[in-house]
This record gives C-alpha cells, structure tokens and sequence, in this order.
C-alpha cells in the first residue's frame, strides 16, 4: 500500500516539486525569445534566416523529444560540449516549446491586418518602430491564453527530464522506489501530485489571462463561458436514438 | 574509429538494430493508433451525449489523461497496477497507455470539429424535421469530418513521436535500441542521429500527407 512510507518521503518528493517547477519556468523563458526569434527568422526578407529558423523548427518538431533529450546528455559531450543534465534539460525543453510555440508568435503576427502594416509604410514610420509600436502591443494579448496552454504541457514535458539524471518529482519518485525499497504505489501519488499542479496551474493561467485582458481593456472572459468548455456543442436530440 | 567524426562503419553496423526497433514503433503507433481513434470517438459520443453523471465523468477523465504526463501513466499501469493483480507485457502496456492518452486528446478534437458547425444548422434541421441519422449523414458528418480528420492525422503524428517514451519501460523500439547500442559502444552520435532521422523523415511525410488532407477538405 501506498501508506506511510509515502508520508514519511513526502517532503524530498516536495523538493522534486520544487525542481520541477523551477525546470518549467526556465524552460518556458527560453521559449518565449526563441520562439520571437523563429517566428522573425521564418518571415524574415532575408532568405538564409528563413533557411535557418525553418531548419531549426523542423529539427525540434520532426524529432521525437526523448531523443532530443538524449542527443543533448549523452552525444553533446562528445563534441567537446559539457552541460550540466539540467542545462541539458532546459535547452532541449525550451527550444523545443520554442520551436512549437512559433508558429502560434507568427500567426499572431500575421493576425494584424496589412492594412496596418501599409498605413505605417504611407506615414513613413521606421520598420522597427512599426512593429514595435503598432503590431507587437495588439499581437501580445492574442499570444496570452496560447502561451498560458504551453506553460501547462511545459509541466507535463518535465517529467521527461528524469530520464537524464534530473533529481525532479518523477526521477525522485524512481529513486525511492529501486533504492529505498518504497512501493511502487507512489508513481499513483505522483500522478496525483502532477494533476493537481496542472490544474493550480491553469487556473493561474486564466487569473493572468483575465488581468491581463483588464489591464489591455479588453473584453474579460465571464467563468460561464469557461465553463462552457464543458458543454456539449452539439444538441442533446442529437444522441437520442 | 577513434578520431572521425561520424564513423559510417559503426552506424551501418547499428542499422539492423535500429531498423527492428523502428519497425516496432510503427507497429506499435499504429495498433495504438487505432485503439486510440475508435476508444476515443466513443468517448466522445459519451461526453457530448450530455448524458447526466457519465457525460461529465468522460469530461473528466479526458481532462486527467491530458492533465497528467504520459511518462507517469506509463509508469503506474507498469509498476502499480501488478501489485493490484493487474500485469501486462511492457509492450502491450505501451500501446494501452499511448492509445488511451491518444483517445483522451481526440476527444477535445472531435469537440472542437463539432464546434465549427455552425449552430444555427442544428435548428434548421429541428425545423426541418429531419431524420436523426440523416441530419448525421448528411450535414454533421461531411462538414465536421474534413475539419477533424486532418486534426487525428496530426495527433497520429504527435503519438508516433510519444512513442518513444516507452523506451522507459524496457520496450525495445527504435530509442531503447539507439540507446542500447550506443551504451554498448559508447558512441551515441550514430544510433541517436539516425535515430532521430528516422523520426523526422516520417513525421515529414505524414505531415505533408496531412496538409494535402487539409487543402483538400478546403475545397470541398
């Protein structure tokens, strides 16, 4: 049973929580400035940036992430390259999360009407100034609910660390387990422990999302409509017989 | 060996390995896959189905799945569910998890598709009085499935990825073999990178083949 051995181990697995989280929000701002600079590179007028950041995009989604992962542990060393697992980890993570988040930085860019763009062009507005002025502050809001859904799967993706030597909640959950004898029982406490995490931290997500919509002057997202995620958006008489 | 960057010897004689382990990661993306598109169109008709007490119990299962990571699900029904009696073969473990990881996700999907009717067409046919299963057949059904399929196409895509994850629990797919030869050798550049290469160039494929799906429903 899963009983006290688990409580009495509850506080070094809390510390896994601790590194846990610490990974996902590492990860996560490495993401946002890769995934920025993907996006830029993939509609950039030069062609060698598009050439590279396409490359670099279909490198880390076309490849399952496991193999990333060890490709940066046990191949980077060869080439003379020595991290530490956890930089291993937060580099693989991020640039990975990176290169997926991109493409939602760049349709979100794109969401901004040409009209614009060809407004800034006639008043003479310098290039920079156009997009630093006029497309990122109505880009920025569109990009919040979707990056608030990356930093959940970011959680979700840390428990893959273990598999290079990283002492977070799933590598600890295994050590106890092969070395200190515990049931195997705690891999369901484990769950648990991550579901929860999940859920406190999507509703942290839609906390931000709220504020941050009020604080834009945005229209705020009424809890009903959150909810309505719930129901069904085809009709009940559809599934009666 | 010693010197060379890229020893092509070494990673000819890793081939034979490899290619077994990838022959078993798309066996066992496929049989998951299929697990996972008929296990979760059916739990999607019960969490639509607004049925009181099961629909919101699908709803929430779903959300656990998609909430928690594949690698831990793995875990538990490999080291936790024997101490209940409960054992399987580590393969057939990998396919169970990744195929109802994989139907916990399509259920979100097929949500989404029936979103993009537009839902004013439900009360045309009320209004119409058609037949249930021709409302289905004829209206729901041609307009919702060129907007999911090429979404299941994807998740098929992203599960041949998660594969990989169950090199974990000792089945020996493409990146259990990758790793074992390169542990056996200590040369890991080879059998990761053609590992790797393999991954993409299917992942490639299939995603090209999932865009024609898409511009095709486009047109139709």
């Amino acid at each position: 049973m899963a009983g006290e051995s688990t409580f009495v181990y509850l506080p070094y697995l809390m510390g896994g929580v601790v590194t846990t989280l610490q990974i996902t929000a590492l990860a996560m701002l490495l993401a946002l400035p890769v995934s920025f600079l993907l996006a830029l590179g993939r509609m950039s007028s030069f062609a060698p940036a598009r050439w590279g950041a396409g490359f670099v995009i279909e490198l880390f989604r076309g490849t399952s992430a496991v193999v990333q992962l060890f490709w940066a542990f046990y191949v980077l060393p060869f080439f003379g390259v020595e991290l530490s697992p956890l930089a291993a980890g937060v580099l693989v993570l991020g640039l990975n999360e990176g290169s997926y988040f991109s493409e939602v930085v760049r349709a979100s860019l794109k969401s901004i009407v040409a009209g614009q763009r060809e407004a800034a062009v006639a008043l003479h507005l310098p290039r920079f100034y156009t997009f630093r002025r006029i497309v990122l502050p109505q880009a920025l809001p569109i990009m919040v609910p979707p990056f608030g859904n990356a930093a959940v799967l970011m959680l979700k993706f840390t428990a893959l660390t273990s598999l290079v030597t990283i002492q977070e909640l799933s590598f600890r959950a295994g050590l106890l387990r092969s070395n200190l004898g515990v049931s195997s029982d705690i891999y369901g406490v484990v769950l648990a422990i991550y579901f929860a995490l999940a859920v406190g931290m999507a509703s942290l997500v839609w906390l931000a999302e709220r504020a941050v919509n009020r604080w834009a002057g945005r229209e705020v997202i009424p809890w009903r409509e959150l909810t309505s995620r719930r129901a069904s958006p085809a009709p009940k008489w559809a599934f009666r017989r | 060996m010693r010197g060379a960057l890229w020893d092509w010897a070494y990673a000819w004689s890793v081939m034979p390995d490899l290619m077994r382990g990838f022959a078993l990661t798309v066996q066992l993306t496929l049989i998951s896959a299929a697990l996972a598109l008929s296990l979760g169109f059916v739990w999607s008709v019960v969490r639509l189905a607004g049925v009181p007490l099961l629909s919101p119990l699908a709803w929430f299962a779903a959300e656990f799945f998609r909430g928690t990571p594949f690698l831990i699900q793995l875990y538990v029904v490999f080291y936790v569910l024997p101490n209940y009696g409960i054992a399987f073969s580590p393969d057939a473990t990998g396919v169970l998890v990744l195929g109802v990881y994989g139907a916990a996700r399509s259920v979100e999907l097929y949500r989404a598709g029936l979103e993009s009717l537009p839902q004013g067409q439900w009360e045309a046919c009320l209004a119409l009085n058609l037949p249930l299963s021709y409302v289905w057949r004829r209206a729901v059904i041609p307009q919702v499935a060129p907007v999911v399929l090429p979404m299941l196409g994807n998740l098929v895509i992203v599960m041949f990825k998660d594969s990989a994850v169950l090199s974990t629990i000792t089945v020996l797919e493409l990146v259990s073999r990758a790793r074992d030869a390169g542990l056996a050798s200590f040369r890991f550049l080879e059998p990761l990178t053609l590992a790797g290469l393999l991954y993409w160039a299917v992942s490639y494929a299939a995603a090209r083949g999932v865009r024609r799906l898409e511009a095709r429903g486009g047109h139709r």
